[in-house]
């Protein structure tokens, strides 16, 4: 055994492929403009807690600003532009998602601490696929079952979080402008670098003045642009609370809305599944971007005949998790996003300690420096305890076990939540009962965290309302469609 | 060793319905996702040095003359003339005719320490009566060969006569003996499925196999990725079970450095790191050498050479 090769040296992707400005101002009507206040805060490297840039911190004004710019842009330009040439700008701004790829990558790594395996090969190949998959729709929205010649709503709100970065945007904006909207985009406090690199992207793409407006800012910024009469419609991905929040202000308002909330999902492995390949799914499914995932299979539920077995493997597994430099391309697991997050991860942690689960981690060297939490397994852990719960929204992972299908289905649907589920086992009729049964709107079976933009995501219960992608993604865009 | 089967075929069959199916897409996802870890810098020298030490460097041809089979055994010995820190490759692999002329030029050229692998049992195809099979090995054997490479009797396997499978690896392992370890190609390209490629990778080690080989190299695909990790965890769920480890040798469609340094990776990240030498990992290649000899140039010189600066065989 030879430990410089089991170590691998380091391989890290080229920093200077991304030029970050010292400061950022805000994108409205397809130019840089300062905040009406001067405010700026930082937005740091997770990894080492560098500073990257200043952003600014959009006011009421601001939004007042953007809405008005988004709107006019509507009015004269895109509603009145044919389909087939809003779909032209759809398929340029792929492209050129396509062509800038490794900056986005990089860039995305930097501000958000996931590792560049990842946003390299998943978040910035997604983020164009998604552009593609809607440029197609454009002119053909006839078609699609939503009505003769359905109608965009105008103005369209959106506000997006922190672990896809530029993903959740696409996932966004990408319907929007297909439908014809024009759109008002308000990135994470944490995460706007790569919202704010595609403004220049639509400007490459000479994409209309105002049709996409970026405004950054925090929670405040947010409530304004909800609150915003101009805003006829509000797509939101986030936390369960803040969508409760989005949900109660527009109550009475009229406006349209998607929430895309929380989630807490069950990974159901049955006695006859493909071991291996199930706790590929497991790892996956907790430890891809930090546990950063809504529908990340947070509580792993598995047969007591297998438990011993797939646990071992799970923890054999796990030791061979790399932790550290995001941009290093050997690199599976990152940093996390931010000291409030990993004080969060910390808290619900620890009262698993307290509740009775029992905590391990592989042997792992934390950087000193920046947001680190370990990949972790809570066992005995039962449905009463807090990190069952919960939405840890980190590495951390709940098994518990269960006797019978019957009980692995009624663990599983015992939450608020039901963003997503996950079922192992090689018996085709066993994963068709229990797919039916569970109450997710995702259910990946001998899979996990798989995304196309054809296919439609979104939650049961607590974890949203309407669904995102696929040919469901355009209704919530077009005036009277379901 | 813990017993894990009586010898009955009944308990064979027991033991293999038992294990666990093989998902085609994770798997697959896996060995590819395996394949973007980039090995750079030292891990690179290190890999290339011993990927060099893990090749049965191989010739299997009709064609094959004393003249050829010389010519690589003073390769083997010597990969790089001009470079003796170069190290010898695992092992030189010939047809069992060919052992004895094989095993005097290596001797000749200093390469007494390189084993002489004969693939015999009627390789490739293995379609001939047991009586043969074991002349062939006999024959090999007598003439100084230390590594046998038999094939299973895929037409057995694919009809269920697990039995008779198991049955004739013992009868080519008995007469191996302690004079010979033996390598069980499974001809992966023939069983066609993962769940095979599994079940068959366990009857090889229950009946004695020291190392599993994924293929004769006459049949396309060979040595994939996944062919490899599932075989890799074979060998590594084995060792859990009875605390022996058994080899995996990947032969065919390994042809650059490249795709070798993604196979060390397998091992280490799937068997792990404890299967990383040439006594518990091979790689069954004749042109892989040259590229590994390229690439060694390269990270010494910063320069890639011309072909013509290795030598042809």
């Amino acid at each position: 055994m030879d430990k410089n090769f089991f170590e691998y040296a380091p391989a890290p992707e080229s920093r200077a492929l991304v030029s970050i400005k010292a400061q950022y101002g805000l994108f409205i009507n397809g130019a840089w403009v300062e905040p009406k206040t001067k405010d700026k805060f930082a937005t740091i490297n997770p990894a080492n807690e560098e500073v990257l840039s200043k952003i600014s911190q959009a006011s009421d004004s601001d939004v007042d600003r953007a809405v008005k710019a988004a709107r006019a842009a509507y009015l004269k330009t895109w509603s009145k532009m044919p389909a087939k040439e809003r779909g032209k700008y759809l398929f340029r701004i792929a492209r050129i998602m396509q062509e800038r790829a490794r900056e986005f990558a990089v860039l995305e790594t930097l501000d958000n601490g996931k590792p560049i395996r990842e946003s390299r090969d998943v978040d910035v190949p997604l983020a164009a696929a998604h552009f593609f998959y809607h440029a197609g729709w454009a002119d053909k929205l006839d078609y699609a079952g939503l009505g003769i010649n359905p109608k965009p709503h105008g103005v369209v709100g959106q506000i997006i979080p922190w672990n896809f970065p530029l993903l959740m945007l696409a996932w966004k904006i990408a319907p929007a402008l297909a439908t014809g909207n024009t759109v008002v985009l308000k990135p994470a406090e944490t995460t706007p670098l790569t919202a704010l690199l595609f403004a220049e992207v639509c400007q490459q793409a000479e994409l209309p003045a105002g049709v996409v407006n970026i405004i950054t800012g925090d929670g405040a910024t947010g409530a304004a642009l909800v609150n915003h009469p101009g805003v006829d419609k509000i797509a939101f991905t986030g936390s369960t609370e803040v969508g409760k929040l989005i949900a109660r202000s527009i109550a009475i308002s009229g406006k349209n809305a998607t929430l895309e909330l929380g989630g807490k999902a069950a990974n159901i492995v049955f006695e006859d599944a493909p071991i291996d390949e199930a706790v590929e799914g497991i790892v996956n499914g907790i430890f891809f971007n930090q546990g950063h995932v809504c529908c990340a299979g947070s509580r792993l539920i598995v047969q007591e005949n297998i438990y011993d077995d797939l646990l071992a493997k799970l923890k054999r597994r796990m030791s061979l998790i790399r932790v550290g430099d995001p941009l290093d391309k050997n690199t599976d697991l990152g940093a996390i996003n931010s000291a409030a997050q990993l004080a969060k991860i910390k808290e619900l942690s620890a009262s698993g300690d307290t509740e009775g689960a029992f905590r391990w981690s592989p042997d792992c060297q934390l950087p000193s420096k920046g947001f680190w939490f370990a990949p972790t397994i809570f066992t005995g852990v039962t449905q009463s305890h807090r990190i069952a719960r919960e939405e840890i929204f980190g590495p951390v992972l709940s098994v518990l076990t269960f006797r019978t299908p019957q009980e692995a289905i009624e663990k599983a649907n015992n939450t608020p939540y039901g963003l997503s589920a996950g079922i192992w086992s090689e018996k085709g009729s066993r994963i068709l009962w229990a797919s039916k049964a569970l109450k997710a709107g995702v259910i990946w079976a001998n899979t996990f965290n798989k995304f196309d933009p054809a296919s439609p995501f979104g939650g049961y219960k607590e974890s949203g309302w309407g669904r995102e992608g696929g040919r469901h993604g355009l209704a919530p865009y077009l005036k009277g469609a379901k | 060793m813990i017993t894990l089967i009586d010898g009955s075929e009944a308990s064979l069959r027991k033991y293999l319905a038992a294990l666990p199916g093989v998902d085609k897409v994770g798997a697959e996802q896996r060995a590819a996702m395996l394949g973007t870890r980039s090995i750079k810098t030292t891990s690179k020298s290190w890999a290339i040095d011993m990927a060099i030490r893990m090749v049965d460097l191989t010739t299997l041809e009709g064609a094959d003359t004393a003249g050829k089979v010389r010519a690589i055994c003073a390769k083997a010995v010597h990969p790089d003339p001009t470079d003796f820190s170069v190290p010898s490759v695992g092992a030189v692999c010939v047809y069992n005719d060919l052992v004895k002329i094989a095993r005097e030029s290596l001797n000749l050229n200093g390469g007494s320490h390189i084993p002489v692998a004969a693939v015999t049992t009627a390789f490739p195809s293995g379609r001939a009566s047991l009586k043969v099979k074991i002349q062939d090995t006999q024959d090999a054997l007598n003439d100084g060969a230390t590594e046998i490479d038999m094939v299973i009797d895929r037409g057995a396997f694919l009809s269920g006569k697990f039995g008779l499978v198991f049955d004739e690896i013992t009868a080519i392992k008995e007469i191996c003996g302690n004079r010979a370890q033996l390598k069980v190609i499974l001809e992966t390209g023939e069983l066609t499925t993962y769940d095979n490629v599994r079940k068959a990778s366990f009857i090889a080690m229950l009946a004695g196999a020291d190392f599993i080989k994924t293929s004769t190299g006459k049949v396309s695909p060979a040595a994939t990725p996944p062919v490899v990790l599932v075989m890799l965890e074979a060998v590594r769920d084995y060792y859990l079970q009875t605390g022996m480890r058994i080899g995996v040798k990947a032969a065919g469609g390994i042809r650059t450095t490249k795709d070798a340094i993604k196979q060390l990776v397998l091992v280490n990240e799937v068997a792990g790191p404890e299967w990383l030498n040439p006594h518990l990992f091979r790689i069954g290649a004749s042109a892989l050498l040259n590229d590994l000899l390229m690439q060694r140039m390269k990270a010494a010189s910063g320069f890639y050479s011309s072909s013509n600066y290795v030598t042809l065989d």
